[in-house]
């Protein structure tokens, strides 16, 4: 073999050297649970028998059958992402153009607060939520609200069908000022001060055309990672609802999402088969949710 | 132009004219931060005052009693806490290391290295960017079973490892590295180990800072490995015990017990706000180049 070849092979090698330990990880995390998934869609699955095939059966079931995920599950879930999803990045954009107003030492300090409630585990956050909306008089909220006499009896917040969505809703916006809102502020802060000077003798006029017309264009690839990051958050933060409520299903599946409706068959019900169909849908709902933000804010070449 | 100059974009010095933003600002952050400020004050409040009606938001006579109450109090399985705790410390720093390592390699050989199945790989990366890992529960539940990772510390680090966002960001932050550097070294007779570990590893401190945060908060708040994972009690993690703390029952029968439910949220939470205050300017570093094309 010439001296070159044997060259590019060694390289090519070494490259493997560097890749394979995170290929392997992947592939056993990542791509065989989603393949698994998909084949256990396809079968009857009780965890302890062998998974029988009944072909596309999990999904017509999904359908027509399952009334709580088509009535409940569903539309609380989309309902949940289009709230919180696109919420949560408008506050993160706007919050992280505020930041970008301000002198470096006073945002540092802002920003820090701002960002903070990404840092608690929603485990921990339990303790202030459920006390903040216990059911009882002594509840803050409940409290609160009597004693400016909005209400004349406590509310039971976590256990309402009427409450508990816009409670998960609050609480996720709260927390979801995460690595999407870190991203779009470095991105507004590296923006080159000369595309401004441009604008302005281009004729811009006011600080809302200038956000429109080169801020948000001049850091588009930022405003592409927040979104994808934001799409994720918000279909994982499935937990809350059965947190606040303390029961799966919550009550009347008020607060019912995907991520919950997995346990509940996978877990609770030990219907593998069928909670990986609804795995499925969700990863399809997702993806296609990423495939849309990628159509606003991808660059088009 | 004088408006312009008036109010630009990352200003030096404070002037009268950012009024407008700092009012806003200080009003959402005051938001954001109050129900943290809750748990600093519940954590330290005595249980007299845990009982009062009507409830106050600020503790008047702060005592460390939630703390040694955690810590006395055994619970039904008699696992002494401090070993919830050495379990999340081993795991997390475990899942930190591992997760810098491949992130690294991998981010420097997606950047760097010329090999037929880069493209590959890096698209299934982005990909991967928009997967949401509670959506395989059940099959990562198999695989974890098939490998016997069981009742094992592996069972809670090997499902923490997978970190696209992360690969993603170290390979943005290798880019940055010119590769007439790279070429020069190579020149000199370094070979591709020597190159990683001595020329990029140093420049790109930064994004290696960024990963290490995100797989703490992602290792360190991690309570699901132990629920599916664990059996035995003497492997559960410390925030598995925080999520048996705070169980709704558990919380509104034993008001004695929220306060020290909210001592073990301190102690979750106080270790993610350190690590984050020390490393904050890295990781606005690495975040400016966080752009998806």
């Amino acid at each position: 073999m010439k001296p070159a070849t044997v060259k590019a092979i060694k390289n090519e090698l070494s490259a493997y050297g560097f890749i394979s330990p995170f290929l392997l990880i992947f592939t056993v995390l990542v791509v065989v649970p989603v393949v698994t998934a998909i084949y256990l869609s396809f079968t009857d699955f009780n965890s302890i028998q062998t998974p029988k095939f009944i072909g596309l059966t999990n999904y017509v079931n999904l359908i027509t059958q399952d009334n709580a995920f088509m009535m409940y599950v569903l539309p609380n879930t989309l309902k949940f992402a289009l709230l919180v999803g696109p919420g949560g990045y408008l506050l993160s954009f706007w919050l992280a153009w505020l930041l970008a107003q301000i002198p470096r030492r006073s945002r540092t300090v802002l920003a820090l607060a701002i960002y903070s409630p990404s840092l608690t585990a929603a485990v921990a956050m339990a303790v202030v939520w459920l006390v903040i909306f216990s059911g009882n008089a002594s509840g803050y909220l409940n409290h609160f609200l009597m004693s400016l006499a909005i209400i004349n009896e406590p509310i039971q917040w976590t256990q309402s069908p009427h409450y508990l969505m816009p409670i998960m809703v609050t609480v996720s916006l709260w927390n979801s000022m995460g690595v999407g809102f870190l991203a779009m502020l470095a991105g507004i802060l590296n923006i080159n001060g000369e595309m401004y000077e441009a604008g302005y003798i281009d004729g811009i006029r006011t600080r809302l055309q200038e956000v429109w017309y080169i801020t948000i264009p001049s850091m588009k690839p930022q405003m592409l990672f927040g979104a994808v990051m934001a799409v994720v958050g918000t279909f994982q933060a499935g937990a809350i609802g059965v947190q606040l409520s303390g029961a799966n299903p919550t009550p009347q599946n008020a607060g019912q999402l995907m991520v919950n409706h997995i346990e509940d068959y996978g877990f609770l019900r030990y219907d593998m088969g069928y909670a990986s169909a609804v795995s499925v849908v969700l990863l399809i709902i997702v993806y296609g949710f990423s495939k849309l933000c990628w159509r606003l804010f991808g660059e088009s070449d | 132009m004088a408006s312009f100059h008036g109010n630009k974009i990352n200003p030096d010095r404070l002037s009268f004219g950012q009024w407008k933003f700092f009012t806003f600002l200080i009003t959402l952050s005051v938001f954001m931060i109050l129900p943290i400020i809750f748990i600093f004050s519940q954590a330290l409040k005595p249980v007299d005052e845990l009982f009062l009606y009507p409830p106050k938001l600020f503790v008047h006579h702060p005592t460390w009693g939630n703390f040694a109450q955690l810590f006395s109090v055994s619970n039904v399985a008699a696992v002494p806490k401090t070993k919830y705790l050495f379990n999340s410390i081993l795991v997390t720093a475990a899942v930190v290391f591992l997760s810098i390592v491949l992130c690294s390699m991998t981010g420097f050989a997606l950047s760097k290295k010329e090999f037929k199945m880069k493209k590959v790989v890096f698209e299934i990366n982005i990909i991967a960017l928009m997967f949401v890992p509670a959506a395989v529960t059940i099959p990562r539940y198999l695989v974890v079973q098939k490998l016997y990772l069981m009742d094992s510390y592996w069972g809670h680090i090997l499902p923490m490892l997978s970190l696209p966002v992360g690969v993603f960001l170290v390979k943005q932050f290798v880019d940055q590295i010119p590769n007439a550097l790279i070429e020069a070294a190579k020149l000199d007779g370094a070979n591709d180990y020597y190159v990683f570990r001595k020329l990029v590893i140093p420049m790109i401190m930064p994004a290696l800072a960024t990963v290490s945060i995100l797989a703490f908060q992602l290792a360190w708040n991690n309570s699901e490995t132990s629920t599916l994972f664990m059996s035995k009690e003497t492997l559960k993690t410390f925030a598995f015990y925080m999520s048996t703390l705070t169980t709704t029952t558990a919380m509104e029968n034993n008001i004695a017990g929220q306060g020290m439910a909210a001592a073990a949220a301190l102690l979750m939470f106080i270790p993610n706000l350190l690590i984050f205050i020390f490393m904050q300017s890295k990781v606005m570093d690495t975040m400016a180049h966080s752009g998806l094309k």
